[in-house]
């Protein structure tokens, strides 16, 4: 649960900074659920959650791992996310303020991200995708690609994955 | 193995025979266990190495090749744990600093043949530069040889990929990424430009197999040609394994697979070296030299 924490304080840090930087003013809330999973073995997945604009490198919104290993321990799996490892986990350093997360258990979760804290940036009018990725210990591993078409009145829009990845919902708010 | 009785045959048989485990459908390969790795220094690869006719399986005699390895910082690292087994060698390699490795196997030999009391011998399989002075007995005439450079590769990264590994020597056939190797994904273009002898591997084939042949009814190979500039792109149809794969010289014919690019014109090819340009070659002819490239990459999806 300590990225329920971060999002609190960059919250709380975002009403100071609201009306030095109105840019700042978007928010991008994703939800997303985790199947629950009837199987001998489980583990809660690594998530990442990251954004894509053609032309520009990933950013990085969101990973949820073993943050409280020893010796950061989770670091050594992210790789196993391994489309966002290639997208932009590798170029990062983690743990990252604002971005690393503790795992989830299964159910539906809601994950808020204001511009210009962690790795969200403020969106420009455009085409970007949010991307999800799912991959569990001894399980499967599932990408939700989420197509945002950013205009000045915000964005929203939805994708579903099937084996790891339940629905995906994103709207962008100003 | 076959024995040609007859001298006649002898030369057409040598370039055949001297690597024969390059020849038909057994393919050279190294599969690493992984290629992407966190970079936290306490990381180990097990890379196999094989020839064998289906990707990535063990069907041929174990090879005692011995690996390269190069460092991120271009520093030659040494392999633990070699083992030559029955049917495939295999080593580890600690994943110490960030950044790309290269894992090389990089074969020459000599093959030809002498003139000897009248009658022409081979030179024994294995012979090298260095051994050819002694493989000739005293008293031989009419040396001819050529060079056959075999260069195997994969590639891992810990954390970012970078480019230091992919200095090139001039020799044989060489790989120069367009696309970083460890950066691939399904549905996007890699390029990769050839060398060969250190100048552009122009009008050249070069396939493209996934792993997994065993279990498929379709072998799934793409076939590129080189351009001008010794370049090639592949779209990857899915996530996976793939040997990427290019020869130039030795056999010579019509028909896909058959090594048949060495009569392409303008292929790079070097002056002053006997390749026997234009036409078929003659069944007497000397020897030709020849080169093959193979490398395994690993392609996200």
């Amino acid at each position: 649960m300590q990225i329920n924490h971060k999002i609190v304080l960059t919250g709380a840090a975002m009403g100071a900074s609201a009306i030095a930087l109105p840019a700042a003013a978007q928010t991008l809330d994703v939800t997303l659920t985790l199947p629950r999973l009837s199987v001998a073995e489980y583990h809660r997945p690594y998530v990442a959650i990251w954004l894509e604009k053609e032309g520009t490198p990933a950013r990085t919104l969101s990973v949820l791992y073993d943050v409280d290993k020893r010796n950061n321990g989770g670091v050594k799996w992210l790789r196993d996310i391994r489309m966002w490892w290639r997208a932009s986990g590798r170029s990062l350093t983690l743990p990252a303020d604002g971005i690393s997360g503790a795992t989830r258990a299964p159910g539906t979760h809601k994950l808020s991200f204001p511009a210009g804290k962690g790795g969200m940036p403020a969106l420009s009018p455009g085409k970007y995708t949010l991307v999800v990725e799912a991959a569990r210990e001894s399980g499967g591993r599932e990408v939700v690609r989420v197509p945002l078409n950013v205009t000045a009145a915000g964005a929203k829009g939805s994708g579903s994955g099937q084996f790891e990845l339940g629905a995906v919902n994103a709207v962008l708010s100003r | 193995m076959m024995k040609f009785r007859k001298p006649l045959f002898l030369l057409a048989a040598t370039v055949a025979m001297a690597l024969p485990q390059m020849a038909g459908a057994a393919r050279p390969w190294m599969l690493p266990s992984e290629t992407m790795f966190a970079g936290s220094g306490n990381e180990w690869v097990t890379v196999d190495a094989a020839i064998s006719s289906d990707l990535y399986y063990f069907d041929h005699p174990g090879q005692d090749w011995q690996p390269v390895v190069t460092a991120p910082n271009g520093s030659a690292v040494q392999v633990e744990n070699r083992s030559v087994g029955k049917l495939r060698q295999t080593f580890d390699l600690g994943i110490k600093t960030k950044g790309t490795y290269k894992i090389a196997i990089v074969n020459e030999m000599l093959m030809g043949s002498y003139m000897l009391d009248g009658e022409r011998k081979m030179l024994p399989r294995g012979t090298t530069a260095a051994t050819l002075a002694t493989a000739v007995p005293q008293g031989a005439t009419d040396v001819q040889t050529a060079t056959a450079r075999t260069r195997i590769e994969t590639f891992v990264t810990a954390g970012e990929p970078d480019r230091k590994v992919f200095a090139t020597t001039g020799t044989g056939l060489e790989m120069v990424p367009v696309t970083h190797p460890n950066d691939l994904a399904v549905g996007e273009p890699a390029t990769f430009q050839f060398l060969l002898n250190g100048k552009p591997a122009a009008g050249m084939d070069v396939v493209a197999i996934p792993g997994g042949i065993r279990y498929r009814s379709d072998l799934g190979q793409m076939d590129a040609k080189t351009d001008a500039n010794g370049k090639v792109s592949f779209t990857w149809p899915e996530a996976g394994m793939y040997w990427v794969s290019i020869s130039s010289g030795g056999r010579r014919g019509p028909g896909p697979g058959a090594g048949g690019t060495g009569n392409a014109p303008g292929a790079g090819r070097p002056q002053g070296q006997a390749q026997g340009e234009g036409g078929p070659r003659p069944l007497m002819g000397p020897p030709q030299d020849r080169a093959t490239y193979a490398m395994t990459v690993e392609v996200q999806g």
